[in-house]
């Protein structure tokens, strides 16, 4: 372990600053809590806002997890992985079971997380009015007012043009019936996991200075119509090469010597276990 | 029209300033900015009434406060003192201006229809004109595309526009399509009052007198109650029932629009008339 740094690389005031933000924000679901984000050796924009929640949580006990658009061995989750355990001598795993502190970019793991694990989400904007307003103030004021139409306006529009809503990702989503939230750039695949879970979600945009939080058991719904229904993505008839799986959210792979299109498990971690253990 | 029914629409006492003020301000206005602090008294003690089915002209120059007095019915602008009160709103008997943002959203989306002098104001550009009509019907919180859909086509046909356009965006349309399209939008919930703003200002003549053939049956085919702001004496008499003259941020004449216009008793609006004629 670096020495020349506090663990967890943030001294204990700034931690235990994030650390009020995150109880604020698992207070009031979906709403994003501003907080002082910190200069870390990593550009904005890089998962910082997740980076500081990690570092903020993170004990010598626990067991991390980093994941990137559902990779565990992509360049952005190795170098996160091994700054935090440069500052924290922490035990790391790609074993999603393991771990009791997951970070990750994109995507949720397909292995149901636990009451005994938390997901830090790497947010680049959290703001899911930002697409059709530009002002914070204004975005402000609307979720107070709980003044959504332009988001649904956004959605019908999509309807009227393409005869569905043709989000894949960062799809809106409803938090208890108050906030709406932007799940982070994971998947529509994926929206589904964050309603009831067993686990709880945190939210980091570094960047944009906001915290926001799903705790366990929280009721979250993605934004749809009441005649046309929530649709994820659909891979009916397609299966990782890999693994055999049909039904997680698959990477589309193009063989650029010959032009074959494959499929592929984008959770790495579940594809190894399926094949090595053989369970679905 | 029946003026002993209970109006749609009353104004009290509306005061819309610019600037702090003074305790001389009334004595000393120039047309209507005061000559000593420059405060502007955009509308200056304005009361109305509009009548269920009843069309009301307001007609005035430019800088009179037409415009001030509908952006602030429509909220767009804060007002400094006054009450207003809908018949549809808690029975008239509370001040919309009063009323708290989501009300007044309400309000806007479900009690009230607007359109404004210039497109831009009143439409999303970028979206297709089905959308800009569903957007005032998911604002009064309906959930079913469908039927937005249905209405938007509906809508669309009442005034005249090819529903196989409804796809596409009013930057693609002309001057007078994209006034009939926030026409369509500003009816989309049923409003029981329509703001008009200067509809036809910038419209050649025979756009104008589609878009007044139209508001005539509107007015005909939903019984809605209009305020229309002109500074056209001609759209005023062919489309009013009563008239308010407007000068310098207050009312200085009103009445029938027939007898305000063949028999003017301000200077101001003989003035206008015989402008005009």
């Amino acid at each position: 372990m670096n020495k020349n740094y506090n663990f967890a690389f943030l001294d204990e005031g700034s931690k235990r600053e994030i650390r009020r933000t995150i109880l604020k924000a698992v207070a009031i679901p979906g709403y994003q809590v501003p907080f002082g984000s910190r200069e870390l050796p990593i550009g904005r924009g890089w998962g910082t806002g997740g980076i500081q929640i990690t570092l903020s949580l993170i004990g010598q006990e626990d067991v991390l997890k980093v994941i990137d658009q559902g990779s565990d061995e992509s360049v952005n989750a190795v170098n996160i992985k091994k700054f935090v355990q440069s500052c924290t001598d922490v035990r790391t795993t790609s074993d999603t079971h393991k771990a009791t502190l997951i970070q990750t970019r994109h995507r949720i793991p397909e292995i149901p997380l636990t009451n005994d694990q938390i997901l830090v989400f790497q947010v680049p904007i959290p703001e899911p009015l930002r697409i059709v307003e530009p002002r914070e103030e204004v975005t402000k004021k609307m979720h107070a007012e709980s003044d959504y139409a332009p988001i649904w306006l956004q959605l019908y529009e999509s309807i009227i043009k393409y005869k569905k809503v043709t989000i894949s990702s960062e799809y809106p989503c409803m938090v208890e019936n108050r906030y709406i939230m932007n799940p982070s750039p994971i998947p529509k695949f994926d929206n589904d996991k964050l309603n009831d879970s067993e686990c709880l979600y945190l939210f980091g945009a570094g960047r944009e200075k906001k915290i926001y939080a799903i705790p366990p058991h929280t009721k979250v719904v993605s934004l749809a119509f009441d005649d046309i229904p929530f649709e994820k993505e659909d891979f009916k008839g397609k299966c990782c090469r890999l693994c055999g799986s049909s039904d997680t959210y698959l990477d589309e792979i193009i063989d650029s010597a010959t032009g074959e299109k494959y499929y592929q498990c984008s959770d790495t971690s579940y594809c190894e276990e399926v094949r090595k253990n053989g369970v679905r | 029209m029946v003026l002993d029914e209970k109006p749609v629409l009353k104004v009290n006492n509306l005061v819309v300033r610019y600037g702090k003020g003074c305790p001389d301000c009334q004595q000393n206005l120039e047309k209507n900015r005061c000559k000593i602090c420059g405060t502007v008294w955009a509308c200056n003690d304005v009361s109305l009434e509009v009548y269920p089915g009843e069309i009301l002209g307001i007609v005035g120059e430019s800088g009179s406060g037409k415009s001030t007095l509908m952006k602030s019915l429509y909220f767009d602008f804060p007002t400094t003192s006054g009450s207003a009160y809908l018949s549809e709103y808690q029975n008239g008997e509370s001040d919309i201006w009063q009323a708290s943002a989501g009300q007044q959203r309400m309000i806007r989306n479900t009690i009230m229809g607007m359109v404004y002098q210039n497109p831009v104001m009143g439409l999303r550009m970028d979206y297709s004109s089905a959308s800009n009509i569903a957007e005032k019907i998911i604002a009064a919180g309906a959930r079913n595309a469908g039927q937005m859909t249905s209405r938007a086509e509906e809508l669309l046909s009442a005034v005249e526009i090819l529903t196989s356009r409804m796809q596409e965006a009013p930057k693609n349309f002309s001057g007078g399509m994209q006034q009939r399209v926030q026409i369509s939008k500003a009816l989309a919930n049923n409003p029981s009052i329509l703001l008009l703003d200067e509809v036809t200002t910038g419209l050649d003549l025979s756009v104008q007198a589609k878009v007044l053939d139209l508001i005539r049956k509107i007015k005909a085919k939903y019984g809605i109650s209009v305020l229309l702001v002109s500074h056209d004496l001609a759209v005023i008499r062919m489309l009013a029932d009563r008239t308010i003259v407007m000068l310098d941020g207050k009312i200085i004449e009103s009445g029938l629009t027939d007898q305000i216009l063949e028999d003017p008793q301000e200077a101001y609006t003989q003035q206008l008339v015989h402008s005009l004629l």
